[in-house]
């Protein structure tokens, strides 16, 4: 039950940014692209594989240059390490996934100013070694990308009652899932801006709601657990005491 | 080129194209300095002071450097420098100048580098086209005006937002919707008067 606070796993490292730390639902950070690219789930995961590639890299060349950099300009260095990451996968962007590239439009050079980048930079990469750097970027961007998508599918679903793919990202195949005919029912707000502010906020609520109440259940799992445990101490102690009398009669 | 241009670009970039509301630009100052009208009033001040020199600053540079020399891809590069150089400047140059500005400025101005309301105009500026469509001089008139605008419109947003979230915290909020989440229903339903301004100009 009590792990070691200092120096977790690996595992541990990549998945908190996923759940426990995840950017954008409870760090909130980078609001701006999970806002304005997420009309549809493909816009939003194809904006989560793009950071994943530029925060994984920028934290392995800042965990490697941390030595090198006096504080007084870190922060200015910082933003060129990842300013040159964010202009190399624009351009590969706009080679492989052009369709991808015309709708994130200005926010693949926006992820430059993303404040998750510049935040595991500065809070992790820079105390931290590569290997670490590189698992700890990987989880955060995943997580981002996965809120990303979360967010992307229940614009679309609610905006169009379907699921689009191949559209954006350039699969072999092309189509949608979840087609449901009810153009009446479909709301078009959530793919505008009105909508993005929403569903983040209701999502929010929701995973709030969630939080509250796993920390009431927690609080009382562990007040079982203490419970048990001095249960189980005095089991032992009444088990010793009898031992040590059998062995001595 | 006549002067209803400026004041099309202006209301443009200042109400139909609200850079907040409608651009998702600067959301993080947006939710992270709104708590009080003070507060917002202060940001919007340093955001559109930097925001209008930044953009005439990188404006030039696009069209009189990485033009010429056919380098326009590093341009997320040179801007982020010109940005976070600036922003140095300004704060260095504020507080030289006056201790009580820095005071009530100063907070703010680190926090400007990662706003990306202000590298996003400076992007905006250069992809509308201006250079194009009104020659490079006049185009530098017209995209700092519509940097104003943009500025103007990111403090109207957040003032009033502000003193909506001020009154909020008197009122009686569930638990899990306390704090952020209610507030970004309310900015989405500000988004959507917004949208009631389409088609102004």
């Amino acid at each position: 039950m009590a792990k070691p606070k200092k120096d977790p796993g690996l595992l541990a490292v990549f998945t908190k940014g996923i759940i426990k730390e995840n950017p954008v639902f409870v760090a909130l950070l980078g609001l701006c692209p999970a806002l304005a690219v997420t009309s549809s789930l493909e816009t939003g995961l194809g904006m989560g594989v793009l950071v994943v590639f530029v925060l994984t890299l920028s934290n392995i060349v800042v965990s490697l240059i941390r030595r090198l950099i006096p504080e007084e300009i870190m922060i200015p260095s910082y933003i060129i390490v990842i300013a040159t990451f964010v202009t190399i996968v624009e351009m590969l962007t706009e080679a492989f996934a052009p369709a991808l590239f015309d709708s994130l439009g200005i926010f693949i050079p926006l992820i430059v100013a993303n404040c998750l980048i510049m935040s595991r930079a500065v809070a992790y990469a820079s105390e931290n070694n590569v290997g670490r750097s590189a698992i700890d970027g990987l989880g955060m961007a995943v997580g981002f990308g996965l809120a990303l998508g979360l967010i992307g599918l229940t614009r679309e679903f609610l905006a169009t009652g379907a699921i689009a793919y191949g559209v954006f990202i350039p699969l072999p195949v092309e189509g949608a899932i979840l087609g449901f005919d009810i153009a009446p029912l479909n709301m078009e707000v959530f793919v505008g801006p009105a909508g993005g502010f929403i569903v983040i906020g209701v999502w929010l609520a929701v995973f709030n709601a969630i939080g509250l109440y796993k920390s009431r259940k927690r609080k009382e799992a562990w007040d079982r657990w203490v419970e048990k445990k001095k249960r189980e101490k005095a089991e032992k102690k009444k088990q010793k005491a009898m031992e040590s009398a059998g062995g001595s009669a | 080129m006549s002067p209803t241009v400026f004041f099309v670009a202006i209301v443009s970039s200042m109400l139909v194209n609200n850079i907040v509301l409608l651009r998702f630009l600067g959301i993080c100052p947006f939710l992270g300095v709104s708590k009080r009208s003070e507060t917002a009033v202060g940001m919007s001040a340093a955001v559109m002071f930097v925001m209008v020199v930044s953009s005439v600053l990188t404006y030039l540079i696009y069209y009189y450097i990485l033009e010429p020399f056919e380098i326009p891809y590093i341009s997320t590069i040179a801007f982020i420098l010109v940005i976070a150089s600036l922003v140095q400047l300004v704060e260095m140059f504020i507080k030289k100048i006056s201790k009580k500005l820095y005071k009530s400025l100063g907070i703010y101005l680190p926090l400007i580098v990662t706003n990306c309301a202000i590298i996003g105009i400076a992007e905006t500026n250069v992809r509308e086209g201006y250079a194009t469509e009104y020659g490079v001089l006049p185009g530098l008139g017209v995209a700092t005006v519509s940097a104003l605008g943009a500025a103007l419109g990111f403090a109207l947003v957040i003032f009033a937002f502000s003193t909506i979230r001020e009154r909020l915290e008197a009122a009686d909020v569930p638990p899990a919707w306390k704090g952020i989440p209610i507030s970004l229903v309310i900015a989405g339903i500000m988004a959507l008067a917004f949208l009631g301004l389409e088609g102004l100009v």
